[in-house]
């Protein structure tokens, strides 16, 4: 399977009663990249992660997970796939260790494998000092981090992440974050779904955004933030002529425009001196702007800008154009 | 085969290290051995030491009481991701779900040890013959697989722990509502219909006749054929909820 893809679905679509989970979704993850599934809650990232790890079936469409297909071949798939979900399936009562062997004895290795296994990625992720420590004892963070290392035991080539730092505090957030880089060091495809902007820019080569059951858009990091001002200048104006005028001077540079608001962004890098020469530029005379702010962007930009809706409010009929 | 070990054996260790399960394991058997037999048994009069007559009555009491664990296991692995992570790895629901039956019917067995440990200082004495007492283990055996799969089978029709917990109560009761605890005819005629002819019954006579070697008619098969069909109903409407779990 060298050309293969690692995940390589098409037009997946699943419903529960009249309620659409996916719409029509295609994912290409190539061998050995990280790729993120960025979007609200109902978005439809853990249905599609399911369904790709086989766990449930697709109404429509067809998939293939490291080069087999996810109904047919789905016990081939099992062997060359984990799944970590959004709830750290661990035990509690037992320790990290015995959880890691658990795993190993279940993926057919050894006693002696499982558990020489199991003391090199309590190594890899930073547990050993709590290896023979009961789980229960963990902070969220360490939990989360056994997790992935459960995840890891076996040599998957694909490795399933829903929501892995959903609920975590900041500097359990940026503990995942490197151990999901040392899931990439053992060569496996990573899918990861998240809720935020930052951790799909930092740890993802690509960033497919969903919503309603819908890839809006995807690409790279990079090629997503081109679409989406990391920062923007948003401007509101005295009225409409100068609404016209300011977005006549801005033309492709406008990252959202609202006439009715008399609102309009720009991008920005936030500094003193970009907001004053922008300032300077678009309104010469001073009498065009009343008002400024300096955004960073979220989530809710990205979406406001790639599907004209908040994340949290989503109308019944989408009318607005980009 | 090698997986339903490997999730017993974990089953098992969670066990041991659950402060409710050992209590539930140890502490209640002493606690009901004491609570019939040295509080309520002086009122209780059945034709003979009460101790004699209550023996099997508290261990089954003592495996319907079990069923809670086993439940509220079976739920937590299924609303908190472990199944998920386990079925993704090619692991069979029925695997798991043995896993927790015969981890279930381990504390049924120590629980029942407890149990027949604290009869003969209470005044408990055998009857009959070592081949009736080795039959009597084996309906034990049978009621204790019975009703752990059963109990299983309720953690997996819930939707939470909690409500696992909760389903079990009806598994708790039937003991009371048997010959387990009181003669069947010492009961008002309407309550006599139910307890005649529920499974406890028949099990508690068998267990009581071929303990103490008295006649016992045909009752250890109906004891059996209640078990056998608890069992396979159990076994069948998991594979249907645990299919439930997965769509």
């Amino acid at each position: 399977m060298n050309d293969e893809l690692a995940v390589d679905a098409t037009a997946l679509e699943k419903s529960y009663g009249a309620v659409p989970a996916l719409a029509g979704v295609d994912v290409r993850i190539s061998q050995g990249s990280v790729f993120a599934l960025l979007g609200p809650n109902g978005a439809g990232k853990t249905t599609a992660v399911r369904i790709l790890s086989t766990l449930i079936r697709a109404d429509a469409g067809r998939a293939r997970v490291a080069g087999f297909d996810v109904i047919t071949d789905r016990h081939a798939v099992r062997r060359r796939i984990s799944l970590t979900g959004q709830y750290a399936a661990v035990d509690e009562l037992q320790t990290g260790e015995e959880n890691l062997r658990m795993v190993g004895r279940l993926r057919g290795l050894g006693g002696a494998e499982s558990q020489r296994r199991a003391i090199d990625l309590l190594e890899r992720f930073e547990l050993a000092g709590a290896g023979r420590r009961r789980v229960g004892t963990y902070s969220g963070g360490m939990r989360r981090r056994l997790d992935l290392a459960m995840g890891l035991v076996g040599d998957p080539s694909v490795v399933f992440l829903d929501e892995p730092t959903t609920g975590l505090d900041v500097r359990s957030r940026r503990e995942v974050w490197d151990a999901v880089g040392e899931l990439v060091g053992y060569g496996a495809s990573v899918l990861l779904t998240t809720q935020y902007l930052e951790e799909a820019d930092r740890l993802a080569d690509r960033i497919g955004l969903l919503d309603g059951g819908r890839i809006v858009a995807e690409g790279s990091p990079e090629e997503l933030k081109r679409r989406v001002a990391d920062q923007r200048l948003e401007l509101t104006l005295t009225d409409g002529p100068a609404f016209a005028e300011i977005a006549a001077r801005l033309g492709e540079r406008a990252v959202h425009a609202n006439p009715r608001e008399l609102r309009i962004g720009v991008e920005t890098n936030g500094s003193g001196a970009h907001v004053r020469a922008l300032l300077d530029e678009l309104d010469p005379d001073g009498s065009a702007v009343a008002q400024f702010a300096v955004h960073r962007a979220t989530l809710d930009d990205v979406f406001l800008t790639l599907t004209g809706h908040t994340n949290t409010s989503r109308p019944e009929v989408e009318t607005t154009n980009v | 085969m090698s997986d339903a070990i490997t999730m017993t054996a974990r089953c098992l260790r969670v066990s041991r290290r659950q402060p409710d399960a050992l209590i539930m394991t140890l502490l209640l058997p002493v606690l009901l051995m004491l609570m019939f037999v040295e509080l309520f048994g002086g009122a209780i009069h059945t034709g003979g030491k009460y101790v004699t007559y209550v023996v099997p009555g508290v261990m089954l009491i003592c495996v319907a009481y079990n069923a809670g664990l086993t439940a509220v296991g079976v739920s937590h692995d299924m609303t908190g991701g472990m199944t998920d992570r386990l079925r993704s790895m090619d692991v069979r629901g029925t695997s798991l779900l043995a896993g927790h039956v015969v981890a279930s019917v381990v504390r049924n067995a120590a629980s029942m040890t407890v149990v027949f440990a604290l009869a003969f200082p209470l005044g408990f004495r055998l009857g009959g013959d070592p081949p009736d007492w080795v039959a009597a283990a084996g309906i034990l055996l049978a009621f204790a697989v019975a009703i752990s799969w059963l109990s299983a089978t309720l953690g997996l029709l819930a939707r939470s722990p909690e409500a696992a917990n909760g389903i079990t109560f009806l598994v708790m009761f039937l003991p009371y509502a048997s010959s387990a605890f009181v003669p069947v005819r010492t009961m008002p005629s309407w309550l006599q219909g139910f307890a005649g002819h529920q499974p406890i019954t028949p099990i508690a006579d068998s267990l009581r006749g071929l303990l103490l070697g008295t006649p016992i008619g045909s009752q250890p098969w109906t004891a059996h054929a209640w078990c056998a069909g608890i069992l396979l109903i159990s076994i069948a409407a998991s594979r249907l909820l645990f299919a439930r779990w997965t769509t």
